[in-house]
């Protein structure tokens, strides 16, 4: 699920809040594989507050909320390279995440919250915790977009993992496919840090 | 173009034609053209013509005071610079309430964003389009950056789709709709890659002009233009003159022979104009293979964010390419694009703009044409090394 403009987000939170917010739930809670990406992570915390103080619920399948500092602070933009945590116990031991990151609102987790990984560069939730993204169940969130899955392999292997598993059992073994411009493109983008401009 | 008809006309337009559209280059324009007490030279047969990027606009509107003001469309270009296409029609309608009611506003009837700024003009307004819809798509493009009515959030419905969300709309929630056009393209006939033949409706009588460029945004661009012209007054013989001998601006479809190779640069710098230009190529009289040279930069002029790639039609070109390089800082991502839109040739990923070009070229057969697509930074480099190319002998001739 991603983000989209102010105005096209408000008739999705609309929607999925009155609608198919508990059908979300309830397959989160169930197992399914999800990923929401920026506008469409937010959503998926418990709630958003607006720059002008409002606060607009969101449906709770991760334990965070975002905020908006208000009106003339700076957005958080840039590419990003983060060290997943993919598995529980934590620790960064995915390998990395790459992608760009382009959002006014700061992201803070709750308790129940893990983070989907470590910056390493780049802003991440709120650009001070060094966490960037959640999962919670096989739900994950993020605000990297750029776009996400072709030039993260892994990652998109990983969640392919999870939903095969998830209706045919463990054991499931990806057949390796050619991912030479994928990995060359991850790597691009790796080196994108540093780089002066 | 509006500059072209306006020399037409007999006046001696003062613009900023290079692209550079931001308040240094309008400045940059002025100061060329003035006396040491700031009064421009020779002002009666003066036309200041300045093209303006969005977020530029309030500060330009202020600052000149313009007779005409000419929106053309709104598309989603550099997110991270500009913010969403909401907000910049926020930005133009707050500006267009404090023009003078002596401004002109000419408005483009096939864009909702654009034509919706007519409730906010303050002067007399404008429109034009495209009547003609047998040059029409069926269905939006997937790069459709405005598509629920700005006034209830009903989701625009559309007869024709163009490209972009501009087309002929109307709002079933709020019955807002396209307002018939002034100024209009009765026929539309996509003569080559090169030219494009019109039938212009004015309200000053009917204009029949073979245009020297391709794409239905360029048919959007004379429109806007001859609609300009006649907002100042201009005659119709000189807009009719100009059309017809255009030559494109800066990088925006120019022409290049090189090395007994035809070379055209088409600028590919957001999804809504890049799905224009590879629409151009893919049409173009040649039944063979296309020869491509794609770059893509992430510089502040290009964009930093590069994810509009994934929102092009990239698809449009997986059966015809015969030969693909890709330059720039982000070439693997944009190899990888390709990868994605089932290419049946593998992309060359070449770095260096100068090794790029050679590499494209010796995969181009003499007499072929080679199609160059570069973001705005990559088209400064790119356009320099082909006017330089002319005198230097290629490496693979040489020795």
């Amino acid at each position: 699920m991603g983000g989209a403009q102010d105005r096209e987000q408000r008739r999705v939170a609309d929607d999925l809040r009155s609608v198919k917010g508990e059908a979300v739930r309830e397959a989160v809670e169930a197992g399914v594989t999800v990923l929401a990406v920026c506008g469409g992570y937010q959503l998926f915390g418990r709630f958003y507050r607006e720059a002008s103080g409002a606060k607009l619920a969101g449906l709770g399948v991760f334990d965070l909320w975002t905020e908006h500092p208000g009106p003339g602070t700076r957005r958080l933009i840039g590419n990003v390279v983060a060290e997943l945590c993919l598995e529980p116990g934590e620790g960064p031991t995915g390998g990395t995440l790459v992608g760009f990151e382009n959002h006014g609102g700061r992201t803070y987790l709750g308790p129940g919250a893990r983070p989907l990984a470590r910056v390493r560069s780049g802003f991440g939730n709120n650009g001070r915790d060094g966490t960037e993204g959640a999962r919670y169940q096989n739900a994950f969130g993020t605000y990297l977009h750029g776009s996400l899955l072709p030039k993260n392999p892994r990652f998109a292997d990983r969640l392919i993992e999870l939903a095969l598993a998830r209706r045919y059992g463990d054991g499931v073994r990806l057949e390796p496919l050619d991912d030479r411009l994928e990995e060359l493109a991850h790597r691009a983008a790796l080196r994108l840090v540093g780089r002066r401009r | 173009m509006l500059a072209a008809i306006a020399r037409e006309a007999g006046l001696h337009p003062l613009a900023n034609p290079t692209g550079s559209n931001l308040m240094r280059g309008v400045a940059t324009a002025l100061l060329g053209e003035t006396d040491f007490l700031g009064r421009v030279r020779d002002a009666a047969h003066r036309l200041g013509v300045f093209e303006v990027d969005e977020a530029t606009l309030p500060e330009a509107a202020r600052a000149l005071a313009p007779r005409v003001a000419v929106f053309t469309n709104l598309f989603r270009d550099q997110l991270d610079r500009y913010g969403e296409v909401d907000a910049v029609a926020g930005l133009w309608r707050r500006t267009l309430a404090e023009l003078p009611p002596t401004t002109t506003m000419v408005l483009n009837a096939d864009d909702p964003a654009v034509a919706s700024l007519a409730a906010s003009a303050t002067g007399p307004v404008l429109t034009y389009g495209i009547e003609d819809t047998s040059v029409a798509g069926e269905r939006l493009e997937h790069a459709s950056d405005y598509r629920f009515c700005l006034s209830c959030g009903e989701e625009l419905a559309y007869q024709a789709a163009f490209y972009g969300h501009v087309g002929h709309w109307r709002c079933p929630g709020c019955g807002q709709a396209r307002p018939r056009p002034d100024v209009a393209a009765t026929c539309v006939e996509l003569v080559s890659e090169r030219s494009t033949r019109l039938t212009l409706r004015t309200p000053q009588g009917e204009l029949r002009v073979d245009v020297p460029l391709a794409g239905l945004y360029n048919v959007e661009n004379a429109l806007a233009a001859a609609t300009g012209a006649l907002a100042l007054g201009l005659p119709l013989a000189a807009v009719e003159r100009a059309l017809g001998a255009f030559r494109a601006a800066f990088g925006r479809q120019e022409r290049f022979q090189v090395d007994g190779r035809e070379v055209l640069v088409l600028l590919g710098k957001n999804p809504t104009g890049l799905n224009q230009v590879l629409r151009t190529i893919a049409s173009a009289g040649e039944g063979d293979g296309r020869h491509l040279l794609l770059f893509l930069n992430d510089g502040i002029a290009d964009g930093r964010d590069i994810s509009w790639i994934w929102d092009a039609d990239y698809e449009l070109m997986a059966e015809r390419a015969a030969s693909v390089v890709v330059s720039g800082t982000r070439a693997e991502e944009l190899a990888l694009r390709l990868k994605y839109a089932d290419f049946r040739v593998e992309p060359h990923v070449i770095h260096g703009a100068r090794a790029a070009l050679d590499a494209a070229l010796a995969g181009t057969p003499p007499g072929a044409t080679l199609y160059v697509v570069p973001t705005y930074t990559a088209m400064l480099e790119v356009r320099e090394l082909l006017a330089r190319r002319g005198q230097r002998r290629p490496f693979w001739e040489a020795g």
